[in-house]
């Protein structure tokens, strides 16, 4: 048996013949596996979705109860069969509730990793690398280029502008599932206790990683009902990144306009989005973590997907490990 | 070395000056001699580093990762100075706080090298810094920070800083050498002024108010002298014991672009006067033809033919030993009339004065100058001692009006800073072409002059009128019978190659919206045209 009979590109997504199931389809299918609810990966009206509780969980908030015709809570790192594949959830470290799907058959073993990072991050479980034959991985920053700082120095940059100019609003865009939590969380970890106002989008899912015990300390709707302009200088305001070129962000007063995102690297990046204050800080791997976890997982066989695949292809050609990339489409990195 | 990436990559995205002035002068309290003396020079261009060639540099990388996964990497950043250093391979973390190297020993290190080890040494100092960091020191070395920061910017920081005036700065800048510490104890006061240790310094200028309305009512017009205001730059030409200097009025040496005017300062004294195109006392040129002079490295033999220069002089600060700044108007002026006396003719004339008894007579002549290069009349004092900066009451312009011109909207950019949420930088053009089938030409771009309120009306015309966009910049509906008309005042014009129309406008701003007029009257670019050739 070939890897590509376990698991094979399909323009719904990656499709496995035997086991009858798609993972992270971009249309609806009877039977999807899910590593995660950023919008591209999890989406509404599938038959029968598998995922973690958490997962599930973001997707009703997101889609509402009926997302899905009926759903399966994978619990990490238990083997289930699913039409005789053997299928198992392991953590990510991407947000809240993100998994690798290992597949597994007749000694044959693929690892989709959906999203993923290495480095420690409060509000979700660490990534465990899995061994396997094949190791798909994502490229959302798969170019020597990027390589993310220290997250501690970034939330310092932060708090650091926030000294220095008080008057004015320091308004961050986060997207609103994972990075904002894990900025607002970041800032608590640094010692920031005052209230963070949040854009009704947050709200929601705030309210719910809240509810899965990662703490994040006073938060506030960043209405004018909470004392018209002037309340929120000094202030910081976390909102999603679309949100920021828009009528909202008028209600503050002379912003420090801040964006968490591992795009912020490039210079050239922040300057066309107007950006004053680059946050680096990503839900991705950067560069190093890439190549890192391919080693991990000592995979003889490497498939790219969603992002900047041709270097990586190259750096497993160099690295001798067979490598090729998936060309799927309808991954927009919403998380990130 | 890290401060200084930060200040830097700060500087880079931030648009509002006192941002900007808050930045670095926080820079200059936070940072220990000798490094933020030499951030200063680095940002002012007074910073003497060896430079790299970008060959060089990519060199250097090639020699430490794949040319394919850089090439791949270039492409994605588009500048060399980035790319590498980001790809430099140093992992991140690695980097402690106490190996980094600070911008001094940087700069000492690479000083030391000599050309032979410079591209060692060089790669052994980017091994120990952060990507920022790297960057930063790429850029110094193969030149060209370009942090959107004058030298002008960066004195007036450090004016604030020490809770002084930044003519004082000005003064001794010229007398005062990197990395500036008898400066910066000054400036903490914890060391005396320091005395500077060159010939032929630049004087801070002194600068006028415009007339407001009811300014002139009180005040006697027998108190006042007037002369033209003339359309070039205004300089200060200095000469001390035979070292020439030609000075911008914010203190920026100038004379490498008028080896012509340089040789002519045979005097011992200071001028401040206008330069101009033309010969003294004969033609004065446009400010377009100054313009061919401006921002040159080298001039040709041709050019300087083509385009002679010389200064109108109006006051005289120096004249030998002899400060004169602390005497009246008056005298200044009799010491100066002697003095160009004995100058070359060609190169220096006086400016002269405009007779007047009453302000409504000399509101008619300044309405109706005698030469098209003056733009309105001066007014000072007879009794005013030459201050540095702007003092309310001693000098006064008086501009004639400005031009004013019916223009379409076509293009709106996203502004900065309080206004990034609004489309506030506009693009707009004036008909061209046949009557019957005219089309649109952009003739400039202006962001000010409109109210806050007038600014959320352009804004929801942009939106609710918006045919295409490009990143920040939409395209509006600019049709004959669908548009909005901005009348834009500016200050003149310019022949321009760089531009479509062949016109670029001084100063534009909107004046006043124009939801009235129909789009297919606003003016046609021949309009602008005569006003360029009168
Ligand atoms: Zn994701």
């Amino acid at each position: 048996m070939r890897p590509s009979d376990l698991l094979q590109p399909r323009p719904q997504g990656l499709y496995c013949p035997p086991g009858d199931f798609f993972i992270d389809p971009v249309k609806p299918v009877g039977r999807a596996l899910i590593t995660h609810g950023h919008a591209d990966h999890a989406r509404a009206g599938h038959g029968t979705v598998m995922a973690t509780r958490e997962t599930l969980e973001i997707m009703a908030i997101r889609y509402g109860e009926g997302f899905a015709g009926s759903r399966q809570e994978a619990r990490l790192g238990e083997r289930v069969a699913v039409n005789g594949v053997e299928v198992s959830f392991h953590p990510a470290g991407h947000v809240l509730g993100s998994a690798q799907i290992r597949v597994a058959q007749g000694g044959r073993c693929i690892v989709a990793s959906g999203d993923y990072k290495r480095r420690r991050d409060p509000t979700c479980l660490g990534f465990e690398p899995i061994a396997c034959d094949v190791f798909i991985t994502e490229a959302t920053f798969g170019l020597p280029v990027f390589r993310h700082p220290d997250d501690a120095g970034e939330i310092a940059r932060l708090l650091a502008s926030l000294g220095q100019f008080p008057e004015r609003t320091h308004l961050v865009g986060a997207y609103s599932l994972g990075k904002a939590q894990r900025v607002i969380r970041l800032l608590r970890d640094a010692g920031y206790a005052e209230t963070i106002y949040i854009h009704g989008a947050l709200e929601k899912l705030c309210a719910y990683y809240e509810s899965q015990g990662i703490a994040l300390g006073p938060l506030a709707p960043a209405t004018i009902d909470n004392g018209g302009k002037a309340a929120f200088a000094g202030k910081i305001v976390v909102g999603p990144p679309s949100a920021f070129a828009d009528r909202w962000a008028r209600r503050f007063s002379d912003p420090v306009s801040a964006f968490a995102s591992g795009w912020m690297r490039i210079r050239q990046r922040a300057k066309q989005r107007g950006v004053e204050l680059p946050l680096i800080l990503s839900d991705h791997s950067d560069w190093d973590e890439l190549v890192a976890t391919i080693a991990d997982t000592g995979a003889s066989e490497v498939w790219v997907t969603h992002g900047r695949e041709e270097a990586l292809v190259r750096w497993c050609e160099i690295n001798g490990i067979a490598a090729r990339p998936l060309h799927l489409v309808g991954y927009e990195d919403e998380g990130d | 070395m890290k401060l200084f990436a930060d200040l830097l990559d700060r500087l880079v995205l931030t648009s509002s000056r006192n941002a900007k002035l808050k930045l670095l002068a926080d820079y200059f309290a936070s940072v220990p001699d000798p490094d933020r003396g030499l951030a200063l020079a680095a940002i002012t261009g007074d910073l003497d580093i060896p430079s790299f060639k970008p060959a060089m540099l990519r060199a250097l990388v090639m020699e430490r990762m794949d040319p394919v996964l850089f090439a791949y990497s270039y492409d994605y950043v588009g500048d060399l100075a980035e790319t590498v250093s980001l790809v430099w391979p140093a992992r991140e973390g690695r980097v402690l706080h106490n190996a980094d190297p600070s911008l001094s020993e940087a700069v000492a290190a690479l000083i030391e090298a000599g050309r032979a080890n410079g591209p060692s040494v060089f790669a052994a100092l980017l091994d120990r810094l952060d990507a920022p960091s790297r960057f930063a020191l790429i850029k110094l070395v193969t030149g060209g920070l370009r942090i959107g920061v004058s030298a002008r910017r960066a004195k007036q920081a450090l004016a604030d800083f020490g809770q002084i005036e930044v003519a004082e700065i000005e003064e001794l800048w010229h007398g005062i050498a990197p990395p500036y510490e008898a400066l910066f104890a000054w400036l903490e006061k914890r060391g005396e002024k320091p005395v500077p240790q060159a010939q032929a310094l630049f004087r801070p200028v002194m600068l006028s108010n415009p007339v407001q309305d009811g300014d002139l009512e009180k005040l006697d017009p027998a108190d006042y002298r007037a002369e033209w205001k003339w359309d070039g730059i205004r300089v200060q030409a200095t000469s001390e014991g035979g070292v020439h200097r030609l000075y911008s009025r914010t203190g920026d040496d100038i004379s490498g672009a008028f080896p012509d005017l340089l040789e002519a300062m045979d005097f011992s004294g200071a001028i401040d006067g206008e330069l101009l195109v033309g010969v003294a006392g004969q033609h004065t040129g446009t400010f377009s033809d100054l313009q061919q002079r401006l921002n040159r490295k080298a001039v040709s033999a041709k050019m300087r033919e083509k385009f002679p220069v010389f200064v109108r002089c109006y006051d005289l600060l120096q004249d030998g030993h002899d400060d004169l700044r602390p005497l009246p108007f008056l005298e200044r002026r009799s010491r100066l009339e002697a003095f160009v006396a004995r100058l070359p003719a060609v190169r220096f004339d006086l400016s002269p004065f405009v007779d007047f008894s009453g302000w409504e007579e000399l509101d008619d002549r300044r309405r109706r100058p005698p030469h098209p290069v003056i733009e309105g009349v001066m007014l000072k004092r007879r009794d005013s001692a030459y201050v540095p900066g702007r003092p309310k009451g001693p000098w006064f312009k008086w501009k004639r009006d400005p031009h004013t011109v019916d223009a379409v909207l076509m293009y709106a950019q996203r502004g900065h800073g309080k206004r990034s949420s609004f489309y506030s930088d506009y693009t707009f053009g004036v008909w061209t072409g046949p009557e019957e089938k005219p089309e649109l030409v952009p003739v400039g771009k202006a962001y000010f002059g409109f109210t806050d309120e007038e600014l959320r009306q352009i804004d929801k015309f942009v939106r609710d009128n918006t045919v295409e966009r490009f990143g920040p910049v939409r395209s509006v509906r600019a049709e004959r019978g669908h548009g909005l008309v901005l009348e834009v005042a500016f200050e003149g014009l310019n022949r321009s190659t760089r531009h479509k129309s062949g016109v670029a406008m001084r100063f534009p701003r909107i004046s006043r919206l124009r939801w009235d007029k129909p789009a297919a009257e606003a003016d046609r670019l021949e309009t602008l045209q005569a006003l360029l050739d009168g």
